[in-house]
């Protein structure tokens, strides 16, 4: 039996890249109680004050995938701070005539960014370029990887469903509450990220899905996960449910029988009423109406995904905030403490 | 050809079972005489022999290693047969045995006589391992006799598996009958699609596709079984670059069974562990990947208890550009020829007190004899004057950018090795003298 056991954060080199957002790992609970408490002042903020933030500051939004709500709410977190944007997607791009990131990368710095929100499908793309250009990077999700800013949303949306204040100390702000991820584990990088977070912010993460979908290995991304497999057991635990998409363009060799898993894994109107009548429901989108969710179920009393949407456009905004603005008089002693890190950190031991 | 008297070193030669102080006297290319200290001064005068000092030096037989790709003929920005073996003489190699999988592949005599041109101008002494199959494509063999004749010392397809089972029967025998070993890179590609490192949590957790052991212990006990049901017993099955302890357990069945199978482990899968990857680390992507920590003690094990062969650098450079990539993009493989002998005296002889006598049967002797390379990996009289000359206590640090290969993708930057090669002689030309 593997033993569970938290991979730790990686550390953090340089001033850029703890500004940047790679992995949910790399935040500190109280550092995700901050990014919460920013998202409200700059919603709440009059927008005129607002848009004077980041005045004329350039932001990239570099795009290899595919994206409707992560880019559109970036793009609009960005404006709405008074920052200037330029969308490159790969396939209006030089990226079209085989460019390489780390080019494509120096070429939005040369031009004046100072800060790259990437999208990627390939896992780790925006280590690597944070690394060849030194800028903040945030992660828009990278392949298989991660989604930070989907799981900090996420929590924001929680929390506002739940009715909890997000003044707490971090460890306790899901004190007390079940999430159960339903659906393709495997490929999703939303499932990852919040896997990662959720815990340590005190719920109980409860994983499930087939076996094809859901491999046991899963369980070894932290303390605080569970696999069921039984989606009504499940379900019956839970104050929170979040639906995932299978995710077909990353399906490699694996046959899902598409009728069983809607029987066994859909979320529809019985089962929420007999298993969760209470409980919230999420869904990071896209959604496939009819498979992993039904119609009722997705535009029902019970739904926040339009919530969540909502959400993306004010944590992003602290995202870009954080990446942009000097961290030093409201962080003083996270800054420090990286500081201290710094040295050790590049160190390399013999085998 | 002129002569030499090494002179005072300590000689450790496992082929002739020393492990002594001797004076060594080589002429024209050979290994004239080995005698104790003092004895071969007279022979070296009348010889007009160079004296080459080696007091507290080990004076061994030059290392051989039979896993390299020197990348030509056709990818010379990664590598060429002169920087590579330049890359093999600064780390004490004297023979190297080039993978076929050039552009062109190697599975002709003209390929693989142009690898062993002297215009190549090579540091060590150059053996091809010729294709297994035309193109490497696993559909039609390629022709053994000749390639045997022309100086091709075993046969694979080494990065293309072969899977079908017929045209690896058809190997086997065709191999077994020229007198030449098949090598195979030992990995069920059908279940790698897509594939960049080791499966288990890291890679979930990564959100990488991992390769599961079995795809390269499945292949291991196919190949097994295929051997065993050849007639007549001459065939011989080298496994490459071992990784996991589930191959190895079936390496081992099979030698208990009378089979002839042999095999080889790199450095990079004793030394690292998949952990090594951290934050999309592409100088720690190779095939087979870094394995477990599990994995890796096994693999120690083996060189211990001698079911593994022999060590071998898989040596696979790649230029910058291709390796600053995303981490499922760059290419796999790493640079190895020279951090093998410090990382193996590190960990083998000063962590885990394998004597110097074994650890040059692992590098030298034992991939002489495994690919029958004649007159290498020994210094007895006759023998090719191919030697290696080191400091076994010397600490040094070792440095990708100061490697003589034309790639610096190493893991191995910045690390502490221990043994310093201060020289390295090729049929008895000095092709290395450290500063």
């Amino acid at each position: 039996m593997p033993t569970t056991q938290a991979i730790p954060d990686p550390p953090c080199a340089t001033s850029a890249c703890s500004r940047s957002l790679l992995s949910i790992a790399s935040l500190g609970v109280e550092e995700v109680s901050a990014i919460l408490r920013l998202a409200t002042e700059l919603e709440e903020e009059d927008p005129v004050a607002r848009a004077r933030r980041l005045a004329h500051r350039r932001v990239a939004l570099l795009f290899y995938e595919a994206s409707t709500r992560t880019r559109t709410s970036f793009e609009l977190a960005a404006k709405g701070l008074g920052a200037d944007t330029a969308l490159i997607s790969s396939q209006s791009s030089s990226i079209e005539k085989g460019e390489s990131l780390k080019d494509t990368g120096i070429t939005l710095r040369a031009l004046g960014a100072e800060c790259i929100i990437l999208r990627h499908l390939s896992s780790g793309a925006p280590y690597l370029l944070a690394k060849v250009t030194g800028l903040p990077v945030l992660n828009a999700g990278d392949g298989m990887h991660e989604h930070p800013s989907q799981a900090l949303l996420d929590v924001r949306t929680m929390l506002r469903a739940l009715q909890r204040s997000e003044g707490e100390p971090g460890e306790t702000l899901l004190q007390g509450i079940t999430v159960v991820i339903t659906g393709d584990i495997l490929h999703s990088r939303v499932a990852r990220s919040n896997a990662l977070l959720l815990p340590r912010l005190g719920a109980r993460v409860i994983l499930c899905g087939p076996p094809a979908l859901l491999p046991e290995v899963a369980l070894e991304l932290g303390p605080g996960i569970s696999i069921e497999r039984d989606f009504d057991r499940a379900l019956k635990q839970a104050q929170i449910v979040m639906m995932l998409r299978i995710q077909k363009e990353r399906l490699t060799g694996v046959h899902i029988d598409l009728e069983e898993y809607t029987s066994r894994y859909q979320l529809n109107r019985d089962r929420l009423r007999a298993s969760a009548p209470e409980a919230i429901v999420m869904h990071p989108g896209p959604m496939i109406r009819g498979l992993e969710i039904s119609s009722e179920v997705a535009d029902g009393p019970q739904s926040v995904i339009a919530e969540q949407v909502r959400n993306g456009v004010a944590i992003r905004m602290a995202l870009i905030h954080r990446a942009l603005v000097d961290p030093a008089p409201r962080t003083e002693a996270a800054a420090e403490a990286v500081a201290v890190k710094q040295p050790g950190a590049k160190k390399r031991g013999r085998a | 050809m002129s002569a030499m008297l090494i002179r005072g070193g300590h000689l450790v030669d496992p082929s002739a079972g020393v492990d002594a102080a001797r004076d060594v006297l080589l002429k024209d290319g050979r290994v004239v005489a080995i005698e104790p200290p003092g004895k071969l001064n007279t022979a070296a005068k009348q010889a007009e022999a160079e004296i080459i000092e080696a007091k507290g030096l080990v004076v061994a037989p030059g290392l051989v290693d039979i896993h390299v790709h020197l990348r030509e003929p056709g990818q010379g920005y990664k590598e060429t047969i002169a920087t590579g073996t330049a890359a093999a003489a600064a780390g004490g190699f004297t023979s190297v045995c080039a993978m076929p999988n050039t552009v062109p592949v190697n599975d002709s005599v003209e390929t693989t006589r142009w690898m062993q041109s002297t215009e190549r101008n090579p540091s060590a002494r150059v053996f091809p391992i010729a294709a297994a199959t035309r193109g490497s494509t696993g559909e039609a063999l390629t022709e053994y006799g000749s390639l045997k004749a022309a100086g091709a010392v075993a046969v694979s397809d080494d990065g293309k598996p072969i899977l079908g089972e017929a045209i690896m029967h058809q190997a086997l025998a065709a191999a077994a009958r020229a007198g030449l070993p098949v090598i195979q890179h030992a990995e069920d590609t059908r279940m790698t699609v897509g594939c960049s490192m080791n499966a288990g949590a890291l890679a979930f957790r990564l959100g990488l596709r991992g390769m599961p052991v079995a795809a390269e212990a499945g292949l291991v006990e196919r190949d097994i079984r295929l051997l065993s049901e050849l007639k007549g017993g001459r065939a011989h099955l080298h496994v490459a670059h071992l990784s996991t302890a589930a191959a190895l357990d079936a390496v081992r069945k099979a030698r208990r069974n009378g089979l002839h199978v042999t095999c080889e482990v790199a450095p990079h899968h004793f030394v690292l562990t998949e952990s090594e990857v951290g934050e999309y680390n592409t100088n720690a992507k190779m095939n087979p990947p870094l394995r477990a920590e599990s994995d890796r003690k096994a693999m120690l094990e083996g060189l211990l208890d001698g079911s593994i062969d022999c060590i071998a650098t898989d040596h696979a450079p790649h230029a910058t550009h291709e390796k600053e990539q995303e981490f499922e993009r760059a290419p796999n493989g790493i640079t190895g020829l020279e951090s093998a002998l410090g990382l193996t005296l590190d960990l083998l002889h000063r962590k885990h007190k394998v004597s110097l006598s074994r650890l040059i049967t692992l590098l030298s002797t034992q991939p002489a004899n495994l690919l029958n390379l004649r007159g290498r990996g020994s210094l007895i009289a006759g023998a090719w004057a191919d030697v290696v000359i080191f400091d076994p206590k010397a600490e040094w640090i070792f440095r990708a950018a100061a490697t003589r290969s034309k790639s610096s993708n190493t893991p191995f930057d910045g690390w502490t090795m221990l043994g310093k090669v201060r020289m390295t002689i090729s049929e008895g030309r000095v092709v290395y003298r450290a500063d």
